[in-house]
């Protein structure tokens, strides 16, 4: 069941960057480009995808209703240090220069075009050198 | 402009991330979860690659657009890089940090998520905007 729900959630949540136009790099330039055409349309996926999940992760870690996996959701906020901060700079600082995050950037995988493989072979390089150069926490998310 | 389609994809997105927390207790993290596989650390393995699988099926269905705005290699790559290592020093991207941890009031999550943004939109106005002021 795990799985099969894991499959589910996953198939909802690539519907959902589809349809809202995160795997397009354009429209999502065109969001972060507050100085010039500005693009708000995604203020709205971002507000949509809180509307629904917030009241979900409120009753889960109240324990109102229960989390049936093996790891209790991390609802323990660790303090803001450096790391975070700085790691959110490098990661704002790609996704500027691309328009591409990492969930967009598999899902361009399917495309099979060089692009998206040379994007998604460099994230898995970055993520790996940093494994071994860092001692990096686990992920919040 | 369509706001439908981008309101509906959010809620599709919060729905998906809902249920993983929900039924599996796992949070819809997709750069934590992509280094995660990558690690091949044991154990958890399965409901990553099938959460992975769900992602990308609806792309394969439908067909994505294979050119990538400038389609510059170089940059994607440097893009890539960053975003990887970014993530990892930063514990979480958009999905973790941006819709996961927002939505559970993470105050860590807030402040990445606002540090992020503010970052890839002065990334963009320089590369769009400062090269011709």
């Amino acid at each position: 069941m795990t799985l099969l729900t894991a499959l589910v959630a996953g198939l909802l949540f690539g519907a959902g960057l589809l349809l809202s136009g995160m795997v397009n790099p354009a429209i999502v330039l065109g969001f972060l480009d507050v100085g010039g055409d500005w693009n708000p349309a995604l203020v709205f996926t971002m507000a949509g995808a809180i509307a629904v999940l917030a009241p979900v992760s409120y009753l889960v870690r109240r324990g109102r209703i229960t989390a049936a996996g093996p790891c209790a959701p991390a609802a323990t906020p660790r303090r803001i240090d450096r790391a975070l901060m700085i790691g959110a700079v490098i990661f704002g600082l790609g996704w500027g220069l691309s328009g591409i995050c990492p969930g967009p950037g598999l899902m361009l995988l399917t495309t099979l075009g060089p692009a998206a493989f040379a994007f998604v072979a460099a994230m898995i390089v970055g993520m790996l050198g940093t494994n071994i150069v860092a001692r990096v926490d686990g992920p919040d998310g | 402009m369509n706001l439908l389609h981008p309101l509906l994809g959010g809620v599709l997105i919060g729905a998906g991330a809902a249920l993983l927390l929900w039924r599996n207790g796992q949070v819809a993290g997709i750069s934590g979860i992509t280094a995660s596989v990558i690690r091949g650390e044991p154990g958890d393995t399965g409901w990553r690659l099938a959460f992975l699988a769900g992602l990308l099926a609806p792309a394969a269905i439908v067909g994505l657009d294979p050119s990538l705005p400038g389609d510059n290699l170089a940059v994607l790559v440097l893009s890539g890089l960053l975003v990887g290592i970014g993530t990892r020093i930063g514990s979480g991207c958009t999905s973790g940090h941006g819709v996961c941890g927002i939505s559970s009031l993470s105050p860590r999550s807030i402040v990445a998520t606002l540090i992020f943004m503010a970052t890839a939109m002065l990334t963009v106005a320089v590369v769009r905007h400062g090269m011709q002021p």
